[in-house]
């Protein structure tokens, strides 16, 4: 069975683990390869499908009696554990996965050949929702401070940047130029956001070039041009992300950092955020903490019984896990940097520039969540969207590296923006009225950052984007995600807070917890089975139809009331309003939202779901729970001798 | 004894108050028999009001004539007096040591509140055994109320009245009572009415070393079975420790003796442990400066979430034996008084949709921890700041609660009071105005005359006004048997308790407050659509009457 990219291929009784599933019991049923996802539909005609490109890493385990495992661990952290009856076919569907999971060529990419039937124009609709010239107009530039330079039109200045910068009006092409020299990868400093009440600025760039003793006239004149658009603060704070250590140790590579006493008015500080390896491996370990725990956790009835022996994840390893991977501490260090960013801004209207080593990771985390902190808009989901677009895609956060969208190098991949949207979920749950969207956008967006099915986040730069022709071959995402918008809405959002409404976060250590909804999205036993979010979301959904119905009612009742005192007499509006009352209707489908929607990619999550359904789902799984009694026995057993 | 002579200074001026979230306040000291008042002087509203019986702990600090007193009160909150003159100081510190460890209970403030609202219902006769009994009788005729420990003579820390298997009679019951610790002889705590079977709970038996038996206990326990079924005994400590206590004349059910018992022991941790656990997860929670690690590996040290997973695990366990089993449960560990109630009191929270409302579990509290003799007077003395360090000081009430607080957090709808329920019952039960938390079990409280003396906790919780503020505006019955996921993943730091004075809830609070208003806003908008459709139909109906003469 040798899959060509073309054809399909099945292999029939094959079943499906869920490591954390109810019932160890497994599901069977048929596996289907197509060219762009695998497809398991089991007895009950229930679908799973998984996508090729959301596949991380696929293992063939050794054989047993029932038959041959293979295990697929996925960018969305879900995990499958299928048993193939004959190992030549587990065999053949590994090698299949391998080579399709894994492509050499973007063009061999989903979003390639993904065709959500819509014309040309409307394609073109889609790319041209989010413009960031309208953003920075948004913003307040250009304005007598700023203005768009043309110096990066096409790309000769710096490739990975995009065509139109927004830079001090007093920085003339020379000097932007000169910067861009001294700048690693050519990043100078340009405008990220600008703080229209304040007048002060969040700019970016990579790091200069300044070895152990090196300057830059220009660049220096390029930091002054930034220190004079602000005229509220002389002083401007330059803020290298990385360790101080790591800092150091560029200097003997001919880069480093900002000496004070070369730039006029700069506050020199570092915050310390690890690199892209670090947060690799620190993912890595925390996901660990769960594969250790692979097939001894299976169901909620065994870690009721599981007494001596074989134990399910302890809190001690579980928190011990946490600490030693680090994750909730690097969290912690973005979500401080984009605090100092807001603070220098709101309390010392100082203008704040932000740099890493080539200011694409770090640096992009840090100025879009300060931006967010900031300015209300970007709480929208509209304005997040284009935060993303703006800070993230057009800055040249290297999407297609750091997702390992293509068969690459390994060493490039790191999960810098989930920890962008982990810290976004972190103010979500501190400020639950601030934001517009709500924890299943963050998913959805997390989702589509892997999927490969939508051009956004193919490529590293503008330019390779440009290159790849994406706006003619491929469709955007967040179009789609707006058509969608009703699932992805906050149910308490207040809209009513002032644009420049600051967020500011308590950051002691214990107001960050580990993100469940993410990291274990797809193990449902592990979720609240009753979602609020959800519930409050269709109460919103049904009071704007209850609404409706009083208008309707009202004036139909106004309306015969007249016709009673004209005594004309009418018999056609003697039905009924709403055949189907509006308020069955709406309780029926009341709490049967998913956490996440299911959508082109056709997932099949039941992360928080509805109540009544999956008790009798649950009930029903129970009532067969034989062995549950087994392992009871067993357990028993063990206990007792 | 009176008050006067412990308050050497009952007044000061100048007075500098700082707590959590509120700005320094500056106002006039006052120490009465039972609160400390502080009130600031320029529109003569009192600006804190605290029960000596709420207070922890003390420190007390000079900075030249300015003294500082920090309260440390049992429910976490810290609070900082600056008072003015050293010799102020050291009187009102002293003065407030006093009054916060009076001896005797029955100086306590209960005793002399008068309440400012009208009683509707005296909560002292709001959940009358008998009446828990006629909620069982309809269902089952195998069981019988027994007055054999009217004058608390069989067992001092059971309540008078006790279910207990139709078969036997008192005399076997006295029997039993020898034979298990504490005189707690084995008694129904829950009986599932969708088969029937039951939960039990005891003091361990006094097996001791040479493996004593006792004819009616296998009995009494033998009785609850039908024929040919199996019933299990869950030991909620280890089977090491178990085997220690027979030393101490202890023991547990030996299978020769008991041959259709299956004995699971589990190892849910007691006293001091308990407290110690609590202690480090108090004082990690108030240490804003700990870096992640510092704060990770506190958390996970103070050992907290482990034993709330240990407590909900086995309660889980005993619910599944229960409901998808069919087999009957007897629960003990050593006493029977602190474990033992927390797995029979949760269990009954996953299998029964009543003790999920608030009545049903205002009953479950009265029924599983006051009259079944968990020693409140002696685990709440002390909280989490106190240095005492005495054996029978324990958080087990408020374990108990956090559990509740877990599986509220996984079922959001399913209950139908709030976190500010969970959160008031710990308070009272640490420092009140109330008798009901006084005493250790019934026995002590009628010879206190608590009924006739002090106020129920339940005639103030149940009037109207107050249940609308501990209501889930969420809340729909669910008749189904709740599983909770005990995972690590799963379980969470109750921060509306731990982390109560540590950071501000005002978003928090404000996001519920808009959720209510959402809720309530539905109800309306259904009220008048229902009405208008009402006028609509008369109105048609009207049309047609005229039409059709």
């Amino acid at each position: 069975m040798v899959v060509n990219a073309a054809e399909s291929a099945r292999v029939e009784q094959v079943k499906l683990l869920d490591r954390f599933s109810t019932n160890n019991k497994s599901l069977t049923g048929t596996l289907y390869l197509t060219a762009t996802h695998l497809l398991f539909i089991d007895s009950q005609q229930k679908e799973t499908w998984i996508l090729h490109h959301h596949i991380g890493s696929v293992e063939k385990l050794a054989l047993t009696t029932s038959g041959c495992p293979l295990v697929i661990q996925c960018k969305n952290f879900r995990i499958v554990h299928f048993i193939v009856p004959r190992e030549r076919d587990c065999h053949d569907i590994y090698n299949s996965l391998l080579q399709l999971s894994k492509q050499a060529k973007y063009e061999d990419l989903y979003a390639f050949s993904y065709n959500p039937k819509q014309n040309d124009s409307e394609r073109l609709r889609g790319w041209q929702l989010i413009d960031l010239a309208e953003e920075y107009k948004r913003m307040g530039v250009p304005n007598s401070n700023w203005q768009l330079s043309d110096a990066n039109r096409e790309y000769k200045i710096c490739e990975t940047y995009p065509r139109e910068l927004y830079v001090p009006r007093i920085a003339s092409k020379p000097i932007i130029v000169g910067s861009s020299k001294f700048r690693s990868k050519g990043r100078f400093p340009v405008l990220s956001y600008y703080h229209q009440n304040k007048e002060a600025a969040i700019c970016r760039c990579s790091q200069p070039l300044s070895g152990f003793s090196a300057r830059c006239l220009e660049d220096e004149h390029l930091l002054q041009a930034i220190s004079k658009a602000n005229p509220a603060n002389r002083y401007m704070y330059v803020v290298d992300t990385r360790p101080k250590l790591n800092a150091i140790a560029n200097r003997a590579a001919g880069k480093g950092y900002e000496n004070e006493d070369n730039y006029s008015n700069i506050r020199f500080q570092f915050v310390g955020i690890e690199n892209i390896h670090v947060m690799r491996s620190s993912l890595q370990k925390l996901l660990e903490v769960f594969d250790n725990i692979y097939f001894q956790y299976i169901s909620v009835w065994t870690t009721y019984i599981s007494v001596n022996g074989t134990k399910g994840l302890s809190v001690n390893d579980f928190y011990s896990g946490l600490e030693s991977s680090g994750w909730l501490r690097h969290i912690k260090a973005v979500m401080d940097a984009a605090i100092f960013l807001a603070k220098a801004i709101m309390v010392e209207n100082a203008s704040v520039l932000v740099h890493c080593s080539d200011g694409w990771d770090r640096t992009s985390q840090v100025c879009s969540l300060g931006s967010l902190l900031l300015d209300s808009y970007y709480r929208t989901v509209k304005g997040f969207m284009v935060l993303i677009e703006k800070d993230w895609i057009s800055f040249g956060h290297k999407f297609s590296e750091r997702c390992g969208h293509l068969d690459g190098d390994p060493k490039e991949v790191s999960p810098v923006f989930t920890q962008f949207l982990e810290c976004v979920w972190h103010l979500t749950e501190q400020f639950p009225q601030d934001f517009e969207f709500n924890e299943a956008f963050l998913l959805q967006i997390h989702e589509h950052i892997h999927s490969c099915q939508f051009g956004n986040f193919l490529g590293n730069c503008q330019k390779e984007r440009e290159e790849l022709k994406l706006k003619e071959k491929t469709y955007s995402l967040w179009p789609f995600l707006l058509d969608d918008q009703k699932k992805y809405l906050n149910p308490l959002y207040s809209s009513n807070s002032q644009k420049f409404a600051v967020l500011e976060p308590n950051t002691a250590s214990f107001n960050f917890k580990f993100w469940r909804n993410m990291y274990h999205q797809f193990d449902r036993t592990l979720h609240p089975r009753e979602s609020v979010c959800n519930i409050i979301m269709n109460m919103n959904e049904q009071n704007k139809q209850l609404e409706k119905d009083i208008k309707d009612l009202e004036s139909k009742i106004n309306k015969r009331k007249n016709e009673q005192i004209d005594g004309v007499l009418t018999k056609e509006l003697l039905h009924p309003v709403h055949p189907e009352s509006p308020i069955i209707k709406t309780s029926l489908c009341f709490k049967e939202q998913t956490l996440l929607p299911v959508n082109d990619t056709l997932r099949t999550i039941e992360g928080s779901n509805p109540a009544d359904n999956r008790y009798s789902e649950y009930a029903e799984e129970f009532s067969k729970s034989e062995p549950a009694v087994v392992s009871l026995e067993y357990g028993v057993a063990r206990m007792t001798c | 004894m009176e008050f006067a002579e412990l308050i050497k200074t009952p007044r000061v001026d100048n007075v500098v108050l700082h707590r959590p979230f509120y700005p320094a306040v500056e106002g006039t000291l006052c120490l009465t028999g039972h609160h400390l008042i502080l009130s600031s002087r320029q529109d003569n509203t009192e600006e804190l009001w605290l029960l000596h019986s709420n207070i922890d702990a003390i420190d007390k600090r000079f900075v030249g004539p300015l003294g500082t007193i920090i309260i440390k009160c049992k429910d976490f909150r810290i609070i900082q007096l600056d008072i003015p003159g050293m010799e102020e100081c050291l009187n009102i510190a002293s003065s407030i040591e006093a009054l916060s460890t009076l001896d005797s209970i029955t100086l306590m403030y209960p005793f002399f509140y008068r309440p400012m609202f009208e009683v509707i219902e005296d909560g002292w006769h709001s959940f009358l055994p008998e009446q828990e009994f006629e909620l069982y009788s309809s269902a089952t005729s195998d069981w019988r109320l027994s007055y054999v420990n009217k004058e608390f003579a069989v067992c001092p820390s059971y309540p008078p009245i006790v279910i207990v298997p139709k078969s036997i009679d008192d005399e076997a019951l006295r029997k039993v009572a020898t034979f298990r610790h504490g005189g707690r002889f084995p008694v129904l705590s829950y009986y599932h009415k969708k088969n029937g079977m039951v939960i039990m709970r005891s003091g361990q038996p006094l097996t001791g070393t040479n493996g004593r038996r006792c004819k009616e206990d296998e009995k009494l326990i033998n009785a609850t079975l039908r024929a040919g079924k199996r019933g299990y005994i869950i030991d909620t400590r280890s089977l090491n420790v178990a085997q220690q206590a027979r030393a101490k004349g202890g023991g547990f059910e030996q299978e020769a003796h008991y041959p259709q018992w299956r004995r699971i022991h589990k190892s849910i941790e007691r006293y001091h442990i308990l407290q110690e656990s609590l202690v480090k997860l108090v004082e990690a929670c108030n240490d804003q400066t700990h870096n992640m690690d510092r704060w990770l590996s506190k958390l996970e040290s103070s050992n907290w979430l482990t034993h709330i997973k240990e407590i909900l695990t086995t309660a889980c366990l005993v619910a599944q034996c229960i409901d998808r089993e069919g087999a009957s449960i007897l629960i003990h560990g050593t006493e029977g008084t602190d474990s033992t109630l927390q797995v029979t009191s949760l269990a009954q929270i996953i299998l029964e949709p009543r003790s999920r409302t608030i009545r049903g579990f205002e009953a479950l509290i009265e029924r599983e921890w006051l009259q079944a003799g968990h020693p409140f007077q002696q685990r709440c003395a002390q909280s989490a700041y106190c240095n005492s360090k005495q054996k029978w000081e324990s958080p087990v009430f408020l374990l108990f609660l956090d559990c509740v607080w877990q599986i509220l957090r996984q079922f959001p709808c399913s209950f139908e009071f709030n976190e500010n329920f969970l959160i008031m019952l710990f308070e009272h039960a640490y420092a009140s105005q109330f008798g009901t938390f006084l005493g250790n079990n019934e026995s002590e409280r009628c010879k206190l005359k608590l009924q006739q003396k002090t106020m129920s906790l339940w005639s103030w919780v149940n009037r109207p006004s107050e249940l609308s503020k501990f209501t889930n505006p969420l809340f729909e019955a669910n008749n189904l048997v709740i599983w909770p996921s005990v995972a690590p993943q799963s379980l969470q730091l109750w921060e509306g308790i731990f982390l109560r004075w540590n950071r501000s809830s005002k978003y928090l609070d404000e996001a519920y407050e808009e959720m209510v208003n959402i809720i309530e806003y539905n109800k309306e908008l259904q009220a008048k659509v229902n009405l208008l459709r009402r006028q609509l139909a008369e109105l048609e109906t009207k049309d047609g009457m005229q039409e059709s003469p």
